[in-house]
């Protein structure tokens, strides 16, 4: 019991954080803070402390929120949020990233207690989304949003509305398909039994009867399920691609014809129960490659990263306006932590812009009044005015979105194995048909056209088509153990394929707080101010780090200043003689330990010391440096070269390394890669690398939060498991290889049915026997090896 | 033998009930979120619980718990 006293007294009730100060005690809970604290008392109001009482620590840390939603009052905004509104009610949806236990569910479920004006809320646990419908007499958006965010839910409202996006419905109906096939599969199996076992002379009406029942089942499966084959085969023909639903339409339909000929005239079975097995196995194929993350997106722009609405200034009244309405020459004001949304000039205020997430640069930059700020920028401090000079759209960092690598299509770029293969398939496939014919047709006419149609029936490529996407979906669940997250299945075959790995500095190779600074030496309170005078001097970022280590201080004058460029800075305060710098400039020789920066201290003669600067590079960052053996390792930071030395042993050669690139720098270098030739692995974290990875053939965004703010890519990797990158690399690979030694698997069937079809002796048995185990055993193998591969890779 | 033709038209129609019974399944969106109800159901559906004993409730989970 005294253990839990004590983990009580230094752990947040609410967030389970620790506590720094006793400040916060409220009916015998301590909280770590005032937002924590609040977010209780709310609930404790309204007797929902049964929140606390299903998880430990359930909430999250509110000790850094400050928001205003006042731009929620805007009806044109009002009606781009909601989902739907009628006199009274209105219903809404929003996403919450903070939801992630069960008392996050039941408290928001519980909504409707709080205010008697909301009528429901419901929750979507995976998709981390809340639906609410209330009466919008009694209670408006903002409040809502107001209430969600005092009991520390707040939502993320963006300009890019992916939540609306994501519950679309989906168009291909495609669960429907699959069901009405497995229907129409399995009474169709059930009559073609008697066929198999053999019905008696005497029993031939039987035959008769259960071959039009099956026909009658063939009928959805063709015009429904399978349906999409026709029109994808047939809109592939007309841009003159022979892709592989053209060889599985041409067998879905030659099955169809001639099982209705067979039944129809010749009172034969027919070949339904094929028919029917293969649309259904394909469709599955299809839906198991259908792999949807729904707590992330892939697609997010600069839109899901500004805010919906801005502060503006008009006559001394502040009043918010939507972004798009946003022009130039308005006066803006921006508060502590809000975003700038578009180039501005700085009139009034104290602004320390942290650049962060556009530059990679990780220290705040301080602007003078009539500087231009760029757009993306987020101020630290106090609130500032600016004026707009650019619209949104047309600002520095949003013109990226202008460039071609935005709007043209990815897909189409990179063919896969799939596609290549099924070009020449299909041909071979109509030769050996025709051919087959025309060697029959001179000495039997009905046997030649029995060939003809065995032949595009037993060579229809299901397994084939199947191959991939069982493979490629054994490959994404296991990336996704990994916490590496894939866009969609052909992800892996771009990565088999990669020889050059860019990767950007600051948030990618190095965590997010970038740097620790470490005190090597003791020193007095003066020295401490003396050193913090100096330094503030200097906007070199090493300078500003020491600054923020040593604290907030008054500055002493400083009578002499001179800061040597890559060197330090030797200065005068009050008779103290301060040289703060490489070993270079204080001792006069070159005296570094590789690995870290040192700076040293001498004041007035004396050494005091240095601060060593360590560079927290990502776990692993020495396994990714094997990958130099097999590919190109590049480097490209929106960063000054100030760690130059230090990255060289990870990157071998200095031209590997580019600095002080422009987020469209970024993206003309990966192009001029890949004019080379080279296939481009992109890894990059934040908006500056948004070109670069979308030019890139492959753009993987690094978070230490998925379902925080990454930039639109192909794949989202977790920072956890950024060491496993090259295990990644290589799984690839085997994957590839699997879906090769599958097709071969399958082209062995399709001998075994072709040796049989060719004589035209193919009976509806073999079909129907040869194709369900052509599948199973492509199922069965690519799932193995998949696993078995992943084993040898360390990744399960 | 001829109740086989019965029987078959039996069971096709009691298969198309099911069916029938996926669709509106699947277009009243009951597919839609296949997750959340799986915690919804854990949680107590009593809300007036006062809030002495809550904490009781409270500790004896923490003493569980340690």
């Amino acid at each position: 019991m005294n253990q839990t006293a004590s983990i009580e007294k230094t752990t947040c009730y609410h967030c389970g954080d620790d506590c720094l100060t006793p400040a916060y005690f409220v009916e015998e809970k301590q909280f770590c803070c005032f937002g924590c604290k609040s977010v209780f008392e709310v609930l404790s109001e309204s007797k929902l402390c049964n929140y606390y009482s299903y998880n430990d620590h359930p909430g999250v840390s509110r000790a850094h929120v400050d928001k205003r939603f006042d731009y929620l009052n805007q009806p044109d905004i009002i009606n781009e949020l909601i989902d739907y509104k009628d006199d009274n009610i209105t219903i809404v949806t929003f996403y919450i990233p903070q939801i992630h236990c069960s008392s996050c569910l039941w408290l928001l479920e519980k909504l409707n207690k709080m205010n008697p004006a909301i009528h429901y809320g419901k929750v979507d646990f995976l998709k981390k989304q809340l639906n609410v419908r209330y009466n919008h007499h009694q209670l408006n958006l903002q409040q809502l949003v107001e209430l969600l965010y005092n009991i520390g839910y707040e939502p993320v409202i963006s300009l890019q509305d992916i939540i609306k996006k994501q519950n679309s419905p989906a168009k291909d109906n495609l669960v429907q398909k699959i069901a009405v096939a497995g229907f129409c599969f399995g009474n169709v199996m059930l009559l073609s039994f008697p066929e198999y076992f053999g019905i008696s002379v005497y029993e031939q009406t039987f035959k008769h009867f259960f071959g039009w029942v099956n026909l009658l089942f063939a009928l959805p499966v063709v015009f429904y399920s399978g349906w999409g084959y026709f029109i994808s085969a047939w809109q592939n023909l007309r841009i003159k691609v022979l892709n592989i639903d053209f060889p599985l339409a041409l067998g879905v339909a030659v099955l169809f014809i001639r099982s209705v000929v067979d039944v129809a005239i010749n009172n034969d079975p027919g070949f339904t129960d094929t028919l029917c097995g293969l649309v259904f196995f394909l469709l599955i194929g299809k839906y198991v490659q259908k792999k949807t993350y729904y707590h992330i997106s892939f697609e997010r722009d600069y839109r899901s990263f500004f805010p919906v609405a801005v502060n503006i200034i008009i006559n001394d009244i502040e009043k918010p306006v939507p972004l798009a309405h946003l022009q130039t020459g308005q006066r803006i004001i921006i508060r502590h932590n809000e975003i700038i949304p578009a180039d501005a000039i700085l009139l009034k205020g104290r602004a320390m812009i942290d650049f962060s997430f556009v530059t990679g640069e990780s220290i705040a930059i301080s602007k003078t009044l009539g500087e231009i700020i760029y757009a993306g920028g987020r101020q630290t401090g106090e609130a500032i005015e600016l004026e707009v000079v650019k619209s949104v759209s047309q600002s520095y960092l949003t013109q990226l979105w202008n460039n071609e690598a935005f709007t043209r299509k990815k897909d189409g770029d990179n063919q896969t194995f799939n596609e290549k293969i099924s070009k020449y398939f299909t041909i071979v496939l109509l030769v050996i048909a025709f051919g087959s014919l025309l060697l029959w047709l001179p000495f039997n006419a009905s046997k030649g056209l029995a060939a003809f149609t065995a032949v595009l029936i037993v060579a229809c490529p299901c397994a084939l088509a199947l191959s991939t996407p069982f493979t490629m979906a054994a490959a994404l669940s296991i990336f996704d153990k990994n916490l590496f997250y894939l866009k969609s299945a052909r992800v892996v075959e771009q990565m088999a394929g990669i020889d050059t790995i860019v990767m950007d500095k600051t948030g990618t190779i190095t965590n997010g707080d970038s740097n620790g600074v470490e005190l090597n030496g003791d020193l007095t309170t003066l020295e401490k101010l003396l050193i913090y005078s100096t330094c503030i001097n200097s906007i070199h970022p090493l300078s500003r780090m020491i600054c923020n280590y040593l604290g907030k201080n008054y500055r002493l004058p400083v009578s002499h200043y001179t800061e040597f460029a890559g060197k330090g800075i030797v200065a005068t305060i009050s008779d103290h003689q301060l040289k703060i710098g490489s070993g270079d400039l204080v001792f006069g020789y070159f005296k570094e330990t590789p690995g870290i920066t040192a700076i040293h201290i001498l004041i007035d003669g004396h050494y005091l010391g240095y601060f060593s600067i360590k560079h927290n590079y990502r776990d692993g960052m020495d396994q990714i440096t094997k990958l130099n053996s097999s590919y190109d390792l590049l480097l490209l930071s929106g960063d000054q070269d100030h760690e130059r030395d230090g990255l060289l042993r990870f990157f071998r050669h200095p031209e590997n390394m580019h600095f002080n690139q422009s987020p469209q720098g970024k993206l003309d270098v990966i192009r001029s890669m890949q004019e080379k030739g080279h296939k481009v692995m992109m890894i990059g974290d934040g908006l500056n690398d948004s070109g670069a990875l979308k030019q890139s053939d492959l753009g993987i965004a690094v978070t230490d939060n998925v379902n925080n703010f990454s930039p639109g890519s192909d794949a989202i990797i977790d920072g956890r498991s950024f060491e496993k990158l090259p295990s990644f690399l290589l799984f690839s690979k085997d994957a590839v290889n699997i879906i090769h030694v599958s097709f071969i698997i399958s082209l062995i069937y399709n001998l075994i049915g072709l040796s049989y079809a060719v004589t035209g002796r193919l009976s509806p048995l073999i079909a129907a026997v040869l194709m369900p185990l052509s599948t199973v055993t492509i199922i069965s193998f690519t799932t193995l090896a998949t696993h078995l591969a992943a084993k040898k890779r360390h990744l399960l | 033998m001829s109740i086989i033709y019965f029987l078959i038209g039996c069971s096709v129609l009691l298969a198309l009930i099911f069916l029938g019974a996926f669709f509106w399944a699947q277009k009243s969106g009951q597919n839609d979120d296949l997750y959340t109800p799986s915690i919804r159901i854990l949680l107590d559906d009593n809300d007036n619980v006062p809030s002495d004993i809550m904490n009781d409730m409270i500790t004896k989970q923490e003493e569980k718990s340690d």
